[in-house]
């Protein structure tokens, strides 16, 4: 039974999806290689995370905590080793984001368009604020932080959230 | 569950922050996902280069008459002014030949493609389509003819990792040309490129160059790395300057990688550029040749380059220093009565009496003098960089015969 219209569910309520091996691997693959190769062209492509925005999706579909920490942690570290960051930086903020939106996605409706932004943008914050933590704290970097340009980037990834989610529904399998 | 994973990465996280301060070698994992994401990028660039070459391959047709001559023009005043600058840089090389100074001059480069980046506004990294293959290793500069761009940080079977000089964790040593200040450009969070370690008490001003210093032992003395933008009182006495990057580092698309320095000193030929008049002099009946003897001991610095080029690369004055073999067909010049290097002095056509008792500019004079029809010629003809079959040369500052020397580009 679908979900889509309830603020608050039970987990017998809400639907819950699996992907295809080939989709889990190389969706992923796909975009994190889009977004490394963009840039070259438009840079103003930087701004977008689509590792993030993959995390989320695949956290709030399977609805899985282990899953969504997994994929996560795997995606941040494919992130890593195209960075000069030591591996683990973005593994740990994508693993946590991945832990927060399938507790999310048990929760509440992540269907609609309205609420995916604002998770999204949520996430974004979370996951910049670890990563910042990690660099400034653990690092040892001197990490400026622009909170009008984080803002920015927030929104734009909330926006190209909700509309990539719309285009990955239909590699959705109902479980 | 999620307290045994995170604990686990925040482990191998310390471990891999003491192995980077020792710079140890290229962890496993880091190749794994370099070459799982180079091959996606080489396809993407690759074919979209192929669409876009059609694509611009018709448009350039179009208008390609009137660019051509616009370009013709601005050629044209390029040589000239070329000419003038090289004339300076003949004159520095030949006082930092008499200091002996040596330089690390850039002998040779390898053109690579970028093929993607890091991804992400935290690592300012680009990715070329060059490897160890071709020769590049860690640590090597690469430039663009409009600047520094950054060093190779790792390098992989046929791909390699550039840090750009805006990334934070960046540093190339930096001199602002017209103060002679020495500081330390770095990158920042925000992509932007400051120049660090000037004194609060210096005076730099905004539009100032910045080129490299070559005192971090990468990057040879006197690449440009951009114009000074702002300048303001910063913290701990130091001034905050923030630092226009010359090359475009948002948009690369080819840069070279400088895989061959070398130190030396720099070349000292007497070379001068000639001038349109001096060619015009040199082919109109007038005086007659006069004994060189005469001339030489007065004008011993007399020669006519053969070809010249410059590196795109390298500003000067190390950027001409590429020249070919000039047969010395003269008897040797007098000594100078000092032992400093020659005043710098154009060229003149050995074959004028005249030219040979004064500096070149008078040579069109002394032919236009016995040839009427010449002297209007030579009074307005252009100065003009000429390529010039072997002609005859004196050189009081190097031997005869240590002339040649092509430098690979």
């Amino acid at each position: 039974m679908r979900s889509a219209n309830l603020s608050y569910t039970s987990r017998e309520q809400v639907d819950v999806y699996r992907f295809s091996w080939a989709v889990s691997i190389g969706l992923p693959l796909l975009l994190v290689g889009l977004q490394a190769f963009m840039p070259v062209r438009m840079p103003l492509f930087r701004v977008f995370d689509f590792g993030l925005m993959l995390t989320i999706f695949f956290a709030v579909s399977r609805r899985s905590q282990l899953s969504g920490m997994l994929t996560g942690a795997a995606i941040g570290l494919l992130q890593d080793g195209l960075t000069r960051t030591p591996y683990g930086v973005f593994g740990i903020a994508k693993m946590l984001v991945g832990y927060g939106a399938s507790s999310i996605g048990i929760k509440i409706d992540v269907e609609n368009p309205g609420s995916r932004f604002l998770m999204t943008f949520l996430f974004y914050a979370m996951h910049q604020a670890v990563f910042l933590a990690i660099e400034r704290y653990l690092m040892g970097q001197q990490i400026s932080f622009n909170l009008g340009h984080e803002a920015g980037a927030a929104v734009a990834n909330s926006l190209m959230a909700v509309f990539l989610f719309a285009v990955l529904n239909r590699f959705k399998i109902r479980d | 569950m999620l307290a045994v994973l995170l604990f686990a990465q925040l482990l191998a996280l310390a471990l891999q922050v003491k192995r980077q301060t020792a710079e140890g070698p290229v962890r496993l994992i880091r190749i794994v996902s370099v070459n799982t994401i180079a091959p996606f990028e080489r396809l993407l660039i690759y074919t979209g280069g192929g669409i876009r070459s059609v694509w611009t391959g018709y448009l350039d047709l179009r208008d390609v008459r009137r660019e051509n001559e616009r370009l013709k023009a601005e050629a044209a005043q390029m040589r000239l002014d070329r000419e003038r600058e090289m004339e300076d840089a003949r004159q520095a090389r030949r006082i930092q030949a008499l200091l002996q100074f040596k330089e690390n001059w850039i002998d040779k480069t390898v053109a690579a493609q970028v093929i993607g980046t890091s991804g992400t506004e935290s690592s300012r990294l680009i990715y070329l389509d060059k490897g160890s293959g071709a020769g590049i290793k860690p640590d090597m500069p690469v430039i663009t003819p409009d600047g520094v761009v950054g060093k190779v940080l790792n390098v992989y079977g046929d791909t390699s990792q550039v840090l750009l000089i805006n990334d934070p964790s960046s540093g190339v040593g930096a001199m602002v040309v017209n103060a002679r200040l020495q500081g330390i450009v770095k990158g920042s969070a925000t992509g932007e490129v400051q120049l660090n370690y000037i004194m609060g008490d210096e005076s730099v001003q905004s539009g100032e160059a910045v080129i490299t210093s070559g005192g971090d032992r990468v990057f040879p003395k006197g690449l440009p790395i951009g114009r000074v933008t702002r300048v303001s009182m910063g913290r701990n006495l130091f001034l905050d300057i923030k630092v226009k990057p010359a090359a475009d580092l948002d948009r690369l698309e080819e840069v070279l990688v400088v895989t061959e320095q070398k130190a030396r000193e720099p070349q000292v030929d007497g070379q001068a550029p000639i001038r349109a008049s001096d060619i015009l002099a040199e082919h109109l009946p007038g005086v007659p040749q006069q004994p060189p003897a005469q001339g030489a001991a007065q004008a011993p610095n007399v020669s006519v380059p053969q070809t010249q080029t410059t590196s795109p690369a390298q500003p000067q004055p190390s950027a001409a220093h590429t020249q070919s073999s000039v047969a010395s067909t003269q008897p040797p010049p007098a000594k100078p009565k000092s032992d400093l290097p020659a005043k710098p002095q154009s060229a003149a056509p050995a074959s004028s009496s005249a030219a040979t008792k004064a500096p070149s500019a008078n040579a069109p004079a002394a032919k236009a003098a016995a040839n009427p029809s010449a002297k209007a010629q030579a009074a307005t003809a252009p100065h003009v960089p000429v390529v010039k079959p072997e002609v005859i040369k004196t050189n009081n500052a190097k031997p005869a015969g240590a002339a040649e020397e092509t430098d690979k580009q």
